[in-house]
């Protein structure tokens, strides 16, 4: 099969699609053999309206043949289409035998142009059958075949999340178990990476980093080996955010440079994640590995991705993985570039030239079309840098400014709309405009950020809003709090709840603050603190600390609102991620509804959850009752023994008795009355 | 609880030993002069000069009469404990780390480091009650295949049958104290992955208590050596000490001495730990020495306890009656 056809197949029907319907009886039916399942394919692709039409169609014709147990058609959910087959599965094989001779090749209405095109999907071993594969993957042939269903994780009874942590040579995937204020061990490995770990952008694999390449992990019920990519020396991997390719970085000196004066290269390989082929590879010259070069464009389709070179920026497309339009960008000074976290657009920055006085410039760029959508000229501009909201709905652009002696620098913020018309840009200027910036975040999925500027040692941290109260094109301040000891922000993924950490300088200061209510829900510390990062529900969060300060490395997790639920201890903690979630299947207005319906949907939980601390808190008083029974089994038993060797202790003693020390002391409870001062006294009263 | 703060020693605390009374305590440090207190108000008695390198241990017998220290000058003293006159010196080729008299005082263990091309041994002294009837001989030698890893502590077990051993290669090993025979070691999954810094036995001699750089204390059973429990702490230990009293262990420790320096107090962890014995859940811990435990011990009232630090201070403390009250 060729690789095209392989793209093909996982671009119609990603994965994710198939395993997270909620059909659970396509899950239960793998059990069983696919001999009675038939595959049939060529059908029109039809919009969602028609989709009972065609189904009651095709089970019509295909009812003919024996009892349909079960149908089945595909959609693809972007667009609600069919994807132009469907799934029968009848009670026997001979049925399904039956029906794949007499239709094979057959027109599905007199005169139809649509052949169909049947197989059994027991026989799926040739072209076209990647889709097949997927869904059954005991017929497989590749590493994918033993993992089962790659998104197992996401089905946990308990919705609980998962994350890694190595430490020392072990590395370990634990369920966050937090109900239980404990971690419960999902896999543990010794030696399992040579590196360094990844998760995959949508948690679907962990990718292990070694000295000959790197290799994906992934699988129902433990971790098994799926895929590797031979690259030695690698130093750096990037998924695209479909999880489609891989990209491996290594950095290698250049051979025919001095040592004086080295030039590194840098080796890239882009590998197709499930049949582990190289699709492009190359050594680029003098290039320093801050980060990926190949930046991927937003969303799960993988379609483009870009890098830059000296005055021109270059976009790729997967399909061929040659350039879009046959030439690159031509992009003169530009310094950075960034992709719209969703849409196919990238904004490019580029400073002024000296040469012909152009001024510096954010520029907003469609791909495939290369469409400028959107121009700024900035002026005297120092330095910039670009924050994206998730959503792709604002982009921020932090400009630094040379004041005009040149001595110092202030910063200004342009604020682009992208989903309105003609994309309008807002200029913001902090009150004081000559304060540092230290951090910027975006609300994820929000339309709020907020900013930490100022004093290193003291900073503020404002809050600002793109919408005011009367206005939603406007942006408005929230608050400032003054004189915070905080450098970094951690907003929750779902928004409304920020984290405002002081790392390194500030020892490991964190504050939880609720955006919505202005207010700090609680304070706390985690001494030294190195990496903070919330779990991907936004439930809670881990405050680790690796093992860059050698001591007392670990790990909390904590609550959304700063309780700490549990501690995890271990030497040498190097690595910590939760593993990824993919976005949410629901629609935006369904999960609106169930925000607003809140109580409504988390009435059937409550009683569950009041159930976990009565159990708990059972469990421990058992526990203890055993531990203490034990206890008391032990000692009696050894005081038997020791009183059986009591005369022999006396002799050695020359006849004193030793024994009588253990009733020398004990604990004795006495309680002291004292009568201070009685008085007494006539009361009267009145009837 | 207040502690008192007792400054007697120039150098890191080493040991802490009460006597069978509790109301003297004999303290061990780098500088080479044992001293003891009064266990009630932290009052000094008096000194033990003699020794020429730290003192590594001591131990007192039961009637409080004489004093046995185990020092870096290759040599462990009996001492008088109520003149402080040097009774007898007990001189070896490498430096002594533990001692400890038998049941009955008609014994001591003691225990060599590994040095040029000595292997650690643990040598059985025989104490004659007339210090002029007193020999050099050892009774016994016991070469321990642990190559050139130290031994930490060697202490007796029930009825002097036994030697309990334990050190850096963090093996606790029992042997038999008559013909020398390794009876004992203790399962490599359930033991300790790091130097075993400490060791002490329950008042009955039931049990034990061994602390570890790897962050736990573990209690055995000192028939079977099987273990019983494991106490989990944030930082090595360094000194461990049993209640004689409530089922209550301590442990103290913080991190390495070398890396004290190099960050915040806070960091170091430098508290004295209360766990319970049975439940191996923390219940409280005390702070204030400014570098790690090094040396713990309870006065056998179960009423007060004391540790020493690398700070130079022991500091005592009596404790409050809402100890006695801890309900978890």
């Amino acid at each position: 099969m060729t690789d095209v056809m392989a793209l093909h197949a996982s671009t119609e029907i990603p994965p994710g699609e198939i395993i997270s319907s909620d059909d659970e009886e396509n899950v239960l039916e793998e059990d069983l053999g696919f001999g009675n399942i038939i595959l049939v394919d060529n059908l029109p692709v039809v919009s969602r309206e028609k989709f009972e039409k065609l189904v009651s169609l095709i089970r019509g014709i295909y009812g003919r043949f024996g009892t349909i147990k079960e149908d089945w058609m595909p959609h693809d959910p972007n667009n609600n289409k069919s994807l132009g087959y469907c799934f029968i599965e009848y009670n026997t094989p001979q049925e399904a035998e039956l029906a794949k001779e007499k239709t094979n090749g057959e027109e599905l209405l007199p005169g139809w142009t649509h052949k169909f095109a049947v197989n059994m999907v027991d026989d799926l071993a040739v072209p076209g059958t990647e889709v097949a594969k997927e869904i059954t993957p005991e017929h497989s042939v590749d590493g994918f075949a033993a993992g089962g269903n790659l998104q197992h994780w996401l089905t946990d009874e308990k919705v609980r999340d998962q994350f890694v942590i190595c430490a020392g040579s072990d590395t370990e995937v634990l369920w966050n178990d937090a109900q239980y204020l404990k971690s419960e061990l999902f896999h543990k490995r010794n030696l399992w990476n040579e590196d360094f770990v990844q998760w995959s952008p949508l948690g679907t694999y962990l990718a292990t980093v070694h000295r000959e390449g790197a290799a994906i992990w992934g699988g129902a019920s433990t971790f098994n080996h799926l895929m590797h990519y031979a690259h030695p020396q690698v130093s750096m991997i990037d998924f695209s955010p479909g999880e489609k390719y891989l990209v491996t970085y290594s950095r290698h000196k250049s051979s025919n440079s001095s040592d004086a004066n080295t030039i590194h290269q840098v080796e890239v390989n882009i590998f197709d994640v499930r049949t582990g082929k190289v699709r492009r590879n190359g050594t680029l010259n003098d290039f320093a590995l801050g980060g990926p070069i190949f930046k991927w464009a937003g969303g799960k389709d993988d379609k483009y991705f870009a890098r830059m070179g000296k005055n021109i920026l270059s976009v790729y497309e997967t399909e061929t993985f040659l350039l879009v339009g046959k030439k690159s960008i031509k992009a003169e000074n530009a310094v950075d570039f960034s992709w719209s976290p969703t849409d196919t657009i990238l904004a490019l920055f580029a400073h002024e030239s000296g040469s012909d006085n152009k001024p510096a410039r954010v520029t907003l760029v469609q791909i495939p079309d290369k469409k400028e959508l959107r121009q700024k000229n900035l002026f005297g501009v120092s330095d910039c840098k670009m924050y994206w909201q998730s959503n792709g709905e604002y982009l921020a652009v932090q400009v630094e400014r040379h004041t005009k002696t040149k001595k110092s620098t202030y910063t200004s913020f342009e604020l682009f709309r992208m989903k309105e018309r003609d994309i309008p840009i807002e200029v913001l200027e902090l009150e004081n405009k000559n304060d540092k910036i230290i951090a910027f975040s975006w609300e994820p999925k929000g339309h709020r950020f907020a900013v930490i500027h100022g004093d290193n040692t003291r900073p503020d941290i404002s809050f600002y809003s793109m919408r005011s109260a009367h206005n939603t094109s406007r942006i408005s301040k929230l608050t400032t709090l003054k004189g915070k000891q905080a450098n970094a922000l951690f907003w929750s993924p779902s928004g409304r709840f920020i984290v405002l950490a002081g790392l390194k300088d500030f020892k490991g200061q964190l504050e939880f603050f609720n955006v919505d209510e202005l207010e700090t829900m609680a304070t706390t510390e985690h001494y030294m603190a190195t990496d903070i990062e919330w779990d991907p529900s936004g439930r809670y969060i881990a405050t680790a600390v690796t093992s860059i300060h050698h001591m007392d490395s670990g790990l909390n997790i904590l609550s959304f609102s700063g309780k700490l639920l549990y501690q995890i201890l271990k030497d040498d903690v190097f690595q910590f991620f939760w593993r990824p979630r993919p976005p949410s299947i629901l629609s935006p207005e369904k999960e609106e509804e169930i925000a607003k319906n809140l109580k409504k949907y988390s009435e059937k939980y409550k009683e569950k959850d009041k159930e976990v601390p009565k159990l708990l808190r059972e469990k421990a008083r058992g526990k203890r009752r055993m531990l203490q029974e034990e206890w008391e089994q032990w000692e009696s038993r050894w005081q038997r023994l020791h009183e059986e060797d009591k005369l022999e202790r006396l002799k050695l003693r020359d006849g004193e008795d030793s024994d009588e020390e253990k009733e020398e002391f004990e604990a004795q409870e006495l309680e002291i009355e004292e009568l201070l001062d009685v008085i007494e006294e006539v009361v009267s009263f009145d009837d | 609880m207040r502690p008192i703060l007792m400054k007697g020693h120039e150098r890191p605390l080493t040991f802490l030993k009460y006597n069978r009374d509790g109301d003297l305590l004999f303290s061990c440090a780098k500088d080479h002069t044992p001293n003891v207190w009064f266990a009630d108000n932290g009052e000094r008695l008096g000194t033990y000069r003699g020794h020429n390198g730290a003192v590594w241990c001591c131990d007192v017998s039961r009637d409080s009469s004489r004093l046995i220290t185990g020092s870096a000058d290759q040599s462990a003293k009996l001492w008088d404990v109520q003149s402080g006159q040097q009774v007898f010196t007990f001189n070896f080729d490498s430096p002594t780390r533990s001692v400890e008299f038998s049941v009955g005082d008609r014994l001591a263990v003691i225990t060599t480091d590994p040095f040029m091309e000595l292997t650690p041994a643990i040598h059985v002294k025989r104490i004659a009650s007339d210090p002029a009837d007193q020999s050099a001989e050892s009774v016994l030698v016991l070469k321990v295949p642990q190559g050139r890893l130290k031994i930490n502590r060697a202490v007796w077990g029930p009825l002097n049958n036994t030697i309990i051993s334990a050190g850096e290669d963090a093996i606790i090993r029992i042997w038999d104290s008559e013909t020398g025979k390794l009876l004992k070691e203790n399962q490599k999954e359930e033991g300790h992955t790091k130097t075993i810094t400490s060791l002490v036995k329950s008042p009955d001699g039931s049990h034990f208590l061994t602390g570890s750089l790897d962050k736990s204390a573990k209690l055995w059973d000192t028939r079977t050596l099987t273990l019983i429990k494991t106490y989990r702490t944030e930082s090595p230990v360094n000194a461990v000490a049993m209640s004689p009293l409530l089922n209550h262990v301590v442990l103290g420790g913080g991190q390495d001495a070398i890396n004290v320096t190099t960050t915040d107090h806070r960091a170091g962890k430098f508290e004295a730990k209360f766990y319970d014995k049975i439940l191996q859940e923390e219940i409280g811990g005390v702070k204030g020495h400014f570098g790690p435990i090094n040396a713990l011990a309870f006065n056998p009232d179960g009423k007060s306890f004391s540790s020493g630090g690398e700070d130079g201070y022991i500091r005592l403390h009596h404790f409050d009656h809402d100890y006695f009250n801890i309900k978890i």
